[in-house]
């Protein structure tokens, strides 16, 4: 079979299952409560997979954001007598400058280092006074630097030099952030299971209500797979429309909340961004598949059990 | 089309039919008494495979009833008109609904053979009823019901279990003509009964053969049929 004739095949399944035939979903009578059942469980499952998905993608920008912007800066701290701390401060600088990766680098000021401790101390701490340690800022370019070598030539040159290229804190925070983002994607493969499992639960259930008009069908010379797929178009249907809903409720509930701030951190930043608005439009096709994949398998097992 | 041979059929660790064996060939027609609870009913639906034997040959227009696949014993049931003794319809759906279900479910245009169909449920005099539901109508309209349903199709072969158990003597000479009717168009027929009034009125207008079903075995009925 050729691609077209493959996409040719699966449109015209799609189409037939949205479409439906009236008279075969006639054959299998209403099936009350499930239908009820099928609706709210998609349209919850909906809801809360927008929020895992949400959660998702703003751990995921949150990690990018600081494994790039942790790893294109660094500090080096000089500790030294009062007598030696200009000296040794021009001679790392020096030895930065001549450094392949660095853009640039530059002394922090007084005024700035003083901002730095004000949430400890308070802001009239006499910085000048103290043997506070002097610190260069240094922002690499695309290529980074080689801190290892880096702090080999500081180390030369400059004894009370210290190179902090931030992997000691950068690295648990960005490994919190990844496992942060595998959780919210745990949390969509759970709610899709959960679905599934809840499907196949009112699938089943709606199929036990109906056995004798089952048999009947079987025995006027239906197949499973007629009598399975007017069941499957039903729940697959009501999947796509509880999702429909839960989906749209969800994606104004991210809407409304407080928009992304330094003040409120993360929590104000879980939300979606530019294209990724789009990503909740996935979630009713793929809560409708995995309603056509529980209810198609749940038919056509309990199918054998009919004569 | 329908060849059973040395077939047995056992439920529960009793034997329910022995040694049982009959060929429905084309044209032909049977009648098979008993009394009640002597299997009849289980050996029609080893027939339309509803039941599986348990020794023995099932042979259906061909084919090994134990070796079909189960979209082959639909197909299968396509050919094979059934009129069963509770009739069993789809409460939900209208008379002509239910008369109409075996060309639903074959995927038939239902519209497209709407004048078979009214035909049909005049001839069986449910005109009136067709869009009743099944629960609304009375034992003999069920049984009346149940065989336009079961000739729909146009099949080779007709089961009736106990079709007249319901209806009056009128009626009841009304569904015999329509079963010599289709069994003259050559399809074969196998009624089960216990009215040997019926088996006598049809033996007056067709050859048909009568067997009995006595000790779980099948037998060729007695002169006094």
């Amino acid at each position: 079979m050729s691609t077209l004739d493959r996409i040719k095949s699966v449109f015209q399944t799609s189409s037939t299952l949205l479409g439906g035939d009236v008279q075969a979903d006639r054959v299998v009578p209403p099936s009350g409560f499930t239908s009820t059942l099928t609706l709210f469980t998609s349209a919850a499952m909906a809801f809360l997979a927008v929020f895992a998905l949400a959660l998702s993608l703003a751990t995921g920008r949150l990690a990018d954001r600081w494994a790039s912007e942790l790893a294109q800066s660094s500090t080096v701290r000089i500790s030294a007598p009062a007598e030696e701390l200009d000296l040794q401060t021009r001679a790392a600088q020096e030895v930065l400058r001549t450094t392949p990766g660095v853009a640039r680098s530059r002394i922090l000021s007084d005024e700035e280092q003083r901002l730095l401790l004000e949430p400890w101390f308070g802001p009239d701490l006499p910085v000048e006074d103290l043997p506070i340690p002097r610190l260069i800022e240094v922002v690499e370019d695309a290529d980074g630097i080689d801190a290892e070598g880096l702090r080999q030539r500081l180390a030369a040159e400059a004894p009370g030099a210290f190179l902090d290229d931030h992997t000691r804190w950068r690295k648990p925070l960005v490994e919190a952030a990844a496992r942060l983002r595998l959780l919210g994607w745990v949390a969509l493969a759970l709610i899709a299971a959960s679905t599934a499992a809840m499907i196949t639960l009112a699938a089943r259930a709606a199929l036990a209500a109906t056995s004798q008009e089952i048999r009947v069908t079987r025995l006027v010379g239906a197949t499973d797979v007629y009598i399975a797929r007017a069941f499957v178009r039903r729940f697959t249907l009501r999947s796509l429309i509880g999702a429909t809903a839960g989906m749209v409720v969800g994606t104004l509930a991210i809407l409304l909340l407080p928009s992304a701030s330094e003040e409120g951190g993360f929590l104000t930043g879980l939300g979606f961004q530019g294209w990724h608005w789009l990503w909740p439009l996935v979630i009713p096709p793929l809560s409708a598949l995995v309603a056509f994949i529980a209810t198609r398998q749940a038919a056509l097992r309990m199918l054998k059990e009919v004569t | 089309m329908i060849e059973l041979e040395n077939v047995a059929y056992s439920y529960g660790g009793g034997d329910l039919l022995n040694d049982i064996s009959l060929r429905l060939q084309p044209g032909s027609f049977h009648f098979l008494t008993g009394p009640s609870g002597a299997g009849k009913s289980t050996f029609l639906k080893l027939c339309y495979m509803e039941l599986i034997a348990s020794t023995g040959s099932v042979q259906v227009f061909g084919q090994d009833a134990r070796a079909m696949e189960r979209d082959q014993i639909a197909l299968a049931r396509r050919r094979i008109g059934v009129v069963h003794q509770d009739c069993q319809f789809l409460n939900h759906l209208s008379v002509a609904e239910n008369i109409a279900l075996p060309l639903t479910v074959a995927g038939r245009d239902v519209n497209s053979e709407m004048q078979n169909l009214t035909d049909l449920i005049t001839w069986v005099g449910l005109k009136n009823q067709q869009n009743s539901l099944p629960p609304q109508l009375s034992g003999g309209e069920r049984q009346r019901a149940a065989l336009a349903r079961a000739v729909i199709m146009g099949p080779d072969v007709i089961l009736a279990d106990e079709p007249t158990g319901n209806v009056d003597w009128e009626m009841s000479q009304r569904l015999l003509s329509l079963l010599i009717e289709l069994n003259r168009m050559g399809k074969a027929v196998l009624v089960a009964t216990h009215d040997l009034n019926l088996i006598r009125t049809a033996k007056n207008q067709i050859s048909a053969r009568v067997l009995r079903i006595k000790d779980r075995r099948l037998q060729l009925a007695g002169a006094d049929l």
